[in-house]
């Protein structure tokens, strides 16, 4: 039992860093029906600001946190306006493939200053309790529940403000809602501006757990998340958090009780089957295709 | 139109950069590549093999070249990036065998791309030695299970460090149950966990858990709290030195307090940086001990010092070992031929190299040589005891 109790527990920890960074997938995709790939590189960006931060400016966590979040803000709007927006009219592929483009660059450009894997120093001292036989650590539990707040936000943001519904607006019509006065850029640029921090915030929490990052270590990431989004289905966000904490609870659970070598192996397997009962994913709606 | 200007400037730029990396090179001189993992996952690594390389080349050009046959010849060494990749490994090795026209290939050092650069080597019959790989799958041909004929190498193999490794968790730890979590992904990863999972249960030992995960992982938190579930006494890592550190942290906050062992994969002092305290007072099994050297082996560690202010890790000695080997082949050899040297390294009866002596036999690319095993202590690795094969 308390073996099952660690498991559940690490797999919410990896649930929530996952469920993060999905959410920056389907925002982006919700808005401007393109999947943005440069999202797990920009993910990277956000743990080595936090590096920097932690490092060279000996801040503490939350200026370190709000550095990370701010500066990945700053370049996922940047890439927007620069790489996206000149092909909002193009194919859909071209737009899919510059993001993929810009992932190589942004990891190109990590590793022409860091080619070496850093270590990230302890922001957080980490205490690590014994319930009952069940190991938690402060750090665990802060990752949580910050991942927690932070969902909260996002929802309050797109559900009760205006920039929410300009966005959930864009995103039924983009092309008369700009004729009622909503200025379709600024609100493209918030929408990228929100997601990207939250796959900064994600970088910075995955760079305090697991402190040792790399450039490439977005890639993977960046493609587990992008399932986690698909399986909650694309485009809504309550859906991406609950993708994000089935896959991590999934990939813990099957390498708790299976031998760990079928773990990513059973874990997509499952998920496939997942998409064949459910195509558009767990709360995701058929859109109709306008001719 | 612009686009048109923009374009040929481009191709003017590029033609001008490949223009400027031509020429050079005159009638005696000693072609050498070496693929080194430079950028990627583990380029601390690539950095040692390169400073090791550049240093052995440099001491021969100073004293005025290698002296093969009667004649001077001065060392050129190009040296190839992998970026971390199988597929780049072969085709670097490709690329100095058809378009530098080399003698002999140094490296790659992992042996996840040591297995690729060395079946190229092979098929065009050029000498290939790897300093690092520790694999038997490196020197030996797949199909045939027979050693190949132009690759060699300057390490141990991983049924032998398996077995040094099993031998002192039960010897010298008396842990007679044990935990293993390696990378399934790689080749030298699994092939060293399952040496030192056969050795350790036939000498009376217990496997407990046999854990995987896939190269790229970071959360390993699953596996350890199953590791922790099965209670072993000690827990194997012949991982790489920057997955080892988050496995070990990870395995501290799970409240794991057993002792952890590892393998020549542990073996740079990037390990310390990225481990701090959590790696105190572990051991591992390498090539060689800079704090209990030969002769041979301080003054190479003392050069090493002066020109880069570090000391050598075991790839940069081994690297060291490598051309030393390949200098000792042309000039058994007579001439600059890649058959010749092939056939002079195949059968070098003693090398007094850094990491101790070595010699071969024909019919196998592994030398014959000893084990140490280290333990971190502070921001050094200590030497702790000697295996003999």
């Amino acid at each position: 039992m308390t073996y099952l109790f660690q498991q559940v527990l690490n797999a919410l920890q990896l649930g929530s860093i996952y469920a993060l960074i999905a959410l920056g997938y389907t925002m982006v995709y919700g808005i401007l029906t393109m999947i943005n790939f440069a999202h797990g590189d920009l993910f990277m960006l956000g743990a080595f600001f936090c590096f920097l931060a932690a490092t060279f400016l000996h801040l503490p966590f939350i200026p370190t946190l709000l550095i990370a979040m701010i500066g990945v803000a700053i370049v996922g709007v940047l890439i927007e306006r620069f790489a996206y927006k000149p092909l909002r009219q193009a194919p859909r592929v071209s737009a899919i493939i510059t993001a993929l483009g810009v992932g190589i660059f942004l990891e190109n450009f990590t590793l022409v200053f860091a080619p070496y894997p850093q270590s990230v120093p302890t922001l957080i001292k980490n205490t690590t309790w014994v319930i009952g036989g069940v190991s938690i650590s402060s750090l665990q539990l802060i990752i949580i529940a910050l991942s927690i707040v932070l969902m909260i936000l996002l929802d309050f943001i797109v559900r009760k403000t205006m920039v929410g519904m300009a966005m959930r607006a864009i995103s039924w019509d983009k092309a008369i809602v700009p004729l009622m006065g909503i200025p379709l850029d600024l609100v493209i640029s918030a929408t990228f501006a929100l997601g990207t921090s939250l796959g900064g915030a994600a970088g910075v929490m995955y760079a305090l757990a697991f402190p040792v990052i790399d450039p490439y270590m977005g890639v993977l990431i960046g493609w587990k998340a992008f399932i986690a989004a698909v399986v909650g289905g694309i485009g809504n966000i309550r859906g991406a958090m609950i993708g994000g904490f089935i896959l991590g609870g999934v990939e813990i659970l099957v390498a708790a009780f299976l031998p760990s070598t079928y773990r990513d192996f059973v874990a997509f397997t499952l998920l496939l089957v997942l998409l064949i009962f459910r195509p558009y994913g767990i709360l995701g709606k058929p859109r109709p295709q306008k001719v | 139109m612009k686009k048109i200007a923009c374009f040929l400037g481009l191709v003017l730029i590029f033609s001008m950069l490949l223009s400027a990396c031509g020429g050079g090179g005159g009638d005696a001189t000693i072609k050498v590549g070496v693929v080194a993992e430079l950028t990627g996952d583990i380029p601390a690594v690539g950095a040692s093999c390169k400073n090791a390389a550049e240093m052995a080349v440099q001491q021969i050009n100073d004293a005025g070249g290698l002296d093969v046959g009667g004649k001077k010849y001065k060392v050129e060494l190009f040296i190839e990036d992998n970026a971390g990749k199988a597929d780049q490994s072969a085709s670097a090795a490709q690329k100095l065998i058809t378009q530098q026209n080399v003698v002999a290939i140094i490296g790659p050092n992992a042996s996840r791309y040591a297995i690729p650069a060395s079946e190229i080597a092979e098929s065009s019959k050029v000498v290939l030695i790897s300093p690092w790989s520790t694999n038997p799958k490196t020197t030996l041909n797949a199909n045939t299970n027979e050693s190949k004929r132009y690759v060699f190498r300057a390490a141990f193999i991983d049924p032998f460090q398996g077995r040094v490794v099993a031998k002192f968790a039960l010897d010298n730890l008396k842990a007679k149950k044990a935990a293993v979590l390696y990378d399934v992904a790689s080749e030298y990863n699994k092939g060293i966990a399952e040496f030192f999972k056969s050795t350790y249960e036939e000498n009376g030992g217990t496997i407990v858990a046999f854990e995987t995960y896939t190269t790229g992982d970071k959360d390993f938190s699953a596996q350890l709290t199953k590791i922790k579930d099965a209670g072993p006494e000690v827990i194997f890592l012949p991982n790489y030195y920057s997955e080892v550190p988050l496995q070990i942290q990870q395995a501290h906050r799970l409240g794991i307090d057993v002792p952890f062992l590892g393998s020549d994969s542990w073996g740079s002092t990037e390990l310390i940086t990225l481990c701090g305290a959590d790696c105190e007072g572990y051991y591992f099994s390498t090539h060689y001990a800079a704090d209990a050297a030969t002769p041979v082996a301080t003054k190479f560690i003392d050069a090493y010092k002066v020109k880069y202010g570090s000391t050598p890790d075991d790839v940069a000695a081994l690297t060291f070992d490598s051309f030393g080997l390949l200098w000792q082949a042309l000039q058994t050899a007579g001439k600059v031929d890649r058959e010749a040297v092939r056939d002079a390294l195949a059968k070098i009866p003693k090398y007094e190299g850094v990491t101790g002596n070595m010699s071969f036999t024909e019919g196998s690319g592994d030398p014959i040589k000893s084990a140490v095993i280290l333990q971190v202590k502070g921001d050094k690795f200590v030497w702790f005891a000697n295996a003999n094969p």
